[in-house]
């Protein structure tokens, strides 16, 4: 790919975490880094040792390919190969492969001095696999409580866990991580609504500026968020989103073993109406 | 900003706090049912499967009567099912009633100013047809109590009426302008705490409307049941889970409800259940209602009825299985 001519004077050395000079360098458009490597190498384990699940699985169809954790009687434990240790790997690769980029992410922010934003957003992201994979099997003394690794199975895994507690939908975090996904849509598509009205007038009027997006909603409902503001509202739904998603399942099972319905009990027996 | 932020924190701190306040905490036990990894299990939390533990010990049975007394015929005057006894069998058996039904009360629960072959007292009229239908589950539907059966201390626990009885629902009372709630949305107990529908008892388990509501095929075709027949649906196993003290997982893959051939065993052992159930409501337990006092009849007036937690208690197996009607096989049916 060809480099635009100002790109050049971003690229600046230095600002690496780990591996020094070693691997800051850029191949076409990609910066590499120390962790562009691990990345690499990470991501391509974990998918050889898929291919290598399905291989030995009883099916070559995409939906059907199915890489399970062990058994629960294997706890917190080391499970033979071919009996979910090799989703234990695939787990480490995959968690890897995670971190490593998100790292990466770090190490340009640093080179180009800007925040760490993207980053940390994407680490929200991780945190929430981490909790599904790692954290709620620790706290539930079993890696066979990690999701299994297929794109038909990891819904019906979804679907089983969501009906151990008889109603998914009174969990109280899975309402407020709904919620937040909703509102983030419906933020980002009002956000888009609102700058391509600005920048689309209709004919014969000129291009609009962010004073004209914050009297629209101002006219609309009394008060604009802003030009920044709009996007500390947007990353902050969104990430709450994600965030409310992890704590949602993670109490399911470790905090709470009964239908979720019974939990609202406390709220029923609040004095002011029982 | 600095004291916004605060306030922030403080609030997230808050509401942290009372997401937590209702809830347990680990270690916790898990039972896998299914396949590695298809989430097939059975979540408890140990400190309270302790108390339903111990809340579920069988009492220690009375000695077998020696087999070499009179009939109980030929010695009492008013023996009309209990026939094929003999006198200490017969007498053991009374003893063990009153134990298992009414121990504080004693015989005279039933028998009343040292009569004992009066009827004059209601309870004894309903007791010998409990006799009747403990026999009846004992014989007739081996297919769900399987050979460990039942004694009237599966439902009694040595009170006169079982802990989980139930008659027909009026629902809660609202103010005649405030609308019809159409027989939900008022968090039931008999169905989990959910707005479900919240009598699933007079409509499946002892009327015989349809339990099935999905569609057979991926897009919906020719599937005429509606919403409100699967928050039906749905209520009653609430009710199935909660008697059971067990998740939907129990019995379903959640992938496929409907198919059998993705289910437990214990679904079918469930199918029967329901049948059971239906069988003991309409047959046994609806035609006492002249029998009984008032005060024992439901709001709407109809006799106090069976469901899954009549037996179970909040256990998949009825005092988690062991069977008492071993030591009592004249429960088991009458004697050819
Ligand atoms: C839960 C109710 C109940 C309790 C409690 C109870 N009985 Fe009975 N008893 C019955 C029933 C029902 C019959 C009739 C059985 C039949 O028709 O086959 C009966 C019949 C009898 C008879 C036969 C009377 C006759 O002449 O026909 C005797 C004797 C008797 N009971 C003694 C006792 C004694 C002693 C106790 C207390 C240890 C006792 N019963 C407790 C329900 C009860
Ligand atoms: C399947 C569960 C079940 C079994 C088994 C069972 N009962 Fe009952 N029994 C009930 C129900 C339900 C009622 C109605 C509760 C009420 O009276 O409010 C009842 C009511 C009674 C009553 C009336 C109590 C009252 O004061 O209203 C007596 C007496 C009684 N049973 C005796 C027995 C005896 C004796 C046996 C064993 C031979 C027995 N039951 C077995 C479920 C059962
Ligand atoms: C104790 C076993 C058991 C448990 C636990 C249980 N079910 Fe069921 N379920 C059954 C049986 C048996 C049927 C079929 C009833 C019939 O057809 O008479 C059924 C039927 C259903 C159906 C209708 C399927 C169809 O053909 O349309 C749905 C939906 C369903 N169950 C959902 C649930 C949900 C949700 C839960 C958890 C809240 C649950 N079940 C828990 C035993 C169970
Ligand atoms: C009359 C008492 C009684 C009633 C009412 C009853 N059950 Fe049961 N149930 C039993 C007994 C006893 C067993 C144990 C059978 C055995 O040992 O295999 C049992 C076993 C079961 C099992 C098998 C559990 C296992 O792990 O194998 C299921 C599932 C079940 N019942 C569901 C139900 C449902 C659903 C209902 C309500 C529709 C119900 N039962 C009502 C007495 C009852």
């Amino acid at each position: 790919m060809a480099m635009l001519s100002f790109e050049k004077k971003y690229r600046v050395r230095g600002g690496t975490l780990l591996g020094g000079d070693l691997f800051d360098f850029w191949m076409g458009p990609f910066y590499v880094g120390f962790f562009g490597i691990t990345t690499i190498f990470f991501s391509f384990l974990g998918t050889a040792l898929i291919f290598y699940g399905a291989a030995i699985g009883p099916t070559w169809n995409v939906w059907q390919i199915s890489i399970a954790p062990p058994d629960l009687s294997y706890g917190l434990g080391l499970a033979p190969l071919k009996e979910g240790g090799l989703w234990q790997i695939i787990t480490v690769c995959a968690i890897g492969a995670f971190v490593s980029w998100a790292l990466r992410e770090v190490e340009i922010c640093r080179k180009l001095g800007i925040g760490f934003h993207v980053p940390f957003a994407f680490s929200v992201a991780i945190f929430a696999y981490v909790t599904l994979v790692v954290i709620r099997p620790i706290l539930l003394g079993a890696w066979g409580h990690g999701f299994p690794y297929g794109i038909l199975s990891h819904l019906d895994w979804v679907s089983n866990v969501g009906y151990q507690y008889l109603h998914f939908h009174y969990n109280p975090a899975h309402m407020l991580a709904i919620t937040f996904f909703f509102t983030t849509t419906l933020a980002l598509s009002m956000h888009g609504a609102l700058v391509l009205s600005a920048t689309n007038p209709s004919k014969g009027e000129v291009v609009k500026t962010p004073e004209h997006e914050n009297t629209f909603f101002r006219d609309a409902i009394g008060y604009s968020i802003g030009t920044l503001g709009i996007h500390r509202l947007g990353l902050f739904l969104a990430l709450s989103a994600g965030f409310w998603s992890a704590v949602c399942i993670v109490i399911s099972g470790p905090f709470w073993t009964r239908g979720w319905p019974e939990w609202w009990g406390w709220w029923l027996n609040l004095p002011v109406w029982r | 900003m600095r004291n916004f932020s605060m306030k922030l924190f403080g609030t997230a701190l808050l509401a942290g706090c009372m997401l937590l306040a209702g809830c347990e905490r680990p270690p916790i036990e898990s039972v896998q049912r299914g396949y590695r990894g298809t989430g097939m299990l059975q979540v408890y939390n140990p400190r309270t499967l302790e108390e339903v533990r111990a809340a579920n010990e069988v009492p220690a049975s009375i000695p077998l009567a020696p087999g070499d007394s009179p009939k109980a015929t030929t010695v009492y005057k008013n023996v009309q099912v209990l026939t094929d006894l003999n006198v200490a069998e017969f007498t053991r058996l009374m003893v063990s009633m009153t134990n298992w039904v009414s121990p504080k009360e004693g015989c005279a629960y039933c028998h009343a100013g040292g009569d004992f072959a009066a009827d004059t007292v209601y309870a004894k009229t309903v007791a010998r047809r409990m006799l009747q239908m403990t026999r009846h589950i004992n014989t007739d539907w081996k297919k769900h109590v399987a050979e460990t059966g039942v004694t009237c201390y599966t439902c009694h626990r040595g009170q006169p009426v079982p802990a989980q009885v139930w008659t027909q629902d009026p629902g809660p009372k609202t103010a005649a302008q405030a609308g019809n709630r159409a027989e939900q949305n008022a968090a039931a107990m008999k169905v989990g705490l959910t707005s479900l529908p919240y009598d699933p008892f007079s409509y499946y388990l002892k009327g015989e409307y349809p339990i099935p509501v999905a569609g057979e095929q991926a897009l919906p075709a020719d599937n005429r049941h509606s919403i409100k027949e699967t928050e039906g649906t749905y209520g009653l196993m609430m009710h199935l889970s909660q008697s059971l003290g067990v998740n939907c997982t129990y019995c379903h893959n959640s992938r496929a409800f409907y198919d059998w051939d993705q289910s437990t065993p214990q679904r079918q052992t469930a199918w029967y259940g329901i049948r059971m159930v239906r069988d003991l409501n309409n047959d046994y337990l609806e035609p006492l209602g002249p029998t009984y006092p008032k005060e024992r009849l439901g709001p709407l007036g109809d006799a106090p009825k069976a469901n899954c937690g009549t037996c179970h208690q909040g256990v998949y197996k009825p005092l988690f299985g062991v069977s008492m009607l071993k030591d009592h096989p004249e429960l088991a049916g009458a004697k050819r």
